[in-house]
């Protein structure tokens, strides 16, 4: 079970106008701005549910995400994962989790894919039998076979997101989170990830909390919806509960955004 | 201990496949130590008396120090570290059950190690066979190249944290270079890296010696053929150790700091 009560994080940004002459003065005095990227955020999602992470661009979605997964320390609030603080118990916590960032690789460029995969299998201490049955399945599912002896660096974006995704299983995690997973997936890579994901969550119970801009993504996967803007938590509910009638699942977000004024 | 002798071996098998690298890394090292022992020659020839090394010890010295330069140049940073901290490619491997300094120590000493292993022995090789007192000559008895091994390990292991030190600042700062440009001139200079310690005056030769730098390459070089006493290289030995300790403790202490502050910009 995963809760979140009352956090807030803040980030100071170093700002100034364009040209040379305010570079000049930003020697001597520096504008400072601060961001509230998250103001009193709280939720609670339970164990095997998927939830659809949304909310436009520096919305807070990737704050929330780091704060999960124990790489980013709040200013304040309570979070619990399974019963762990992520950011005090950070390695206790990451052994039963798994994380996608869409837009950086965690293989190692250079070696072929099974090599980082051997890897992952020595850094989470996977038992062989159950190595070889999660990378047959992953292979699988996800049509890796011919991959996998590839070094990553020549692999096209959607090759390496479908490998990006099994590396993150291999340990089988209880909770997934993944933040933009089909970015730059073609159509078929796509239905291959989201079907895939699916399979994962009625089979083994996986938890997914997944943030994206692709609404089928989340109208395919998720039966729960967060909606996060200016760093507040402004709907939680269920895709039905916000879809009108006739509307594509993009016109129905979009007027969210501009309800909110977000 | 499993997980990071699995980096280790990664890093390692990965160092070893970059064959041009090394053979450029051959040649240079090689046309490097030639120029340096043709230097040394010219000064001898004006007065041998006045050096505290003979000739031939510090030809070996200089042909060693390029045989295991990968294990010792302080400028060999390993980029790939930097670069996760820049590029946050680092978020991943917060993501991981290890301990961040631990994972990044084994691979630092893979990757000279891997490099070391290409370039080493050609070199060697190519100076035994040159006429003394030019070349590189045999160690002064057995006992002392045990000896030199235990030190090039320390040596080694010194070089590395000492570099991690480095590395884990790069956590404070948005670019690491200038932290870098510093800190590697200043080890190159203090640890004989330009010219062996023995060759400065002995009063500042006195306060190099206990610097960290000492620490790295110029005990191991200076002891293969025996110039130092026992009592020096009790000294010596010690202060690896210590220095050992010291920047170890040091580094982890600020990486668990610095992984506190972190903050993972962007998407």
């Amino acid at each position: 079970m995963i809760t979140m009560e009352h956090v807030c994080k803040s980030y100071r940004i170093a700002k100034r106008n364009a040209g040379f002459k305010e570079a000049c003065k930003a020697l001597f005095h520096r504008e400072q701005e601060e961001i509230q990227a998250l103001r009193d955020v709280s939720f609670t999602i339970q164990d095997g549910e998927m939830v659809g992470y949304i909310g436009p661009n520096g919305a807070g979605k990737s704050s929330t995400i780091k704060i999960l997964s124990g790489i980013l320390t709040p200013d304040s609030g309570q979070c619990l994962v399974n019963g762990l603080i992520p950011w005090k118990n950070r390695i206790r916590h990451v052994k039963e989790i798994g994380v996608v960032f869409g837009q950086r690789s965690q293989l190692w460029w250079d070696v072929p894919v099974i090599d980082s995969f051997l890897l992952l299998k020595d850094i989470y201490s996977i038992p062989d039998s159950v190595y070889r049955s999660n990378t047959d399945e992953l292979t699988e599912l996800l049509h890796l076979k011919e991959l996998l002896r590839t070094p990553a660096r020549q692999l096209s974006l959607g090759q390496r997101m479908r490998c990006e995704i099994a590396a993150s299983l291999l340990h089988s995690p209880k909770i997934l989170f993944l933040d933009e997973p089909t970015i730059g997936l073609d159509a078929v890579s796509k239905l291959a990830v989201r079907d895939f994901i699916r399979s994962q969550n009625q089979l083994h119970g996986t938890t997914v909390i997944l943030t994206t801009h692709d609404m089928q993504d989340i109208e395919a996967l998720t039966s729960r919806i967060l909606l996060i803007g200016r760093g507040e938590i402004l709907l939680d509910g269920t895709l039905e509960d916000i879809k009108r009638g006739g509307q594509t699942i993009d016109e129905t977000i979009a007027q969210l955004y501009q309800e909110y004024e977000i | 201990m499993k997980k990071y002798f699995s980096f280790f071996r990664l890093r390692f098998s990965m160092g070893l496949q970059y064959r041009t690298a090394a053979l450029a890394g051959i040649v240079t090292q090689f046309t490097w130590g030639a120029m340096e022992v043709l230097a040394f020659r010219a000064f001898y020839e004006t007065d041998a008396n006045s050096f505290p090394m003979s000739l031939s010890a510090t030809c070996t010295y200089v042909w060693l120090q390029q045989a295991f330069l990968a294990l010792f140049a302080a400028w060999l940073m390993d980029n790939e570290l930097l670069e996760s901290i820049i590029n946050g490619n680092i978020a991943y491997e917060l993501c991981r059950p290890i301990h961040i300094y631990d994972m990044w120590f084994s691979k630092s000493i893979a990757n000279r190690l891997a490099k070391a292993l290409l370039r080493s022995f050609p070199i060697i090789f190519i100076a035994a066979c040159l006429p003394a007192p030019y070349g590189l000559s045999l160690p002064a008895d057995p006992g002392y190249f045990l000896l030199f091994l235990l030190t090039l390990v320390l040596g080694l292991a010194v070089t590395v944290s000492f570099c991690m030190l480095v590395h884990v600042l790069a956590f404070f700062t948005i670019s690491p270079r200038g932290l870098q440009m510093i800190f590697v001139s200043a080890a190159d200079f203090f640890a004989g890296g330009i010219i062996p310690l023995p060759f400065f005056p002995k009063k500042v030769q006195f306060f190099m010696e206990l610097l960290p730098f000492a620490s790295m390459q110029n005990v191991p070089l200076r002891v293969y053929s025996g110039s130092m006493t026992e009592a020096e290289l009790a000294k010596a030995l010690g202060l690896q150790i210590l220095w050992l300790l010291l920047l170890l403790a040091g580094g982890r202490k600020l990486c668990q700091y610095g992984e506190q502050k972190l903050t993972v910009q962007g998407g």
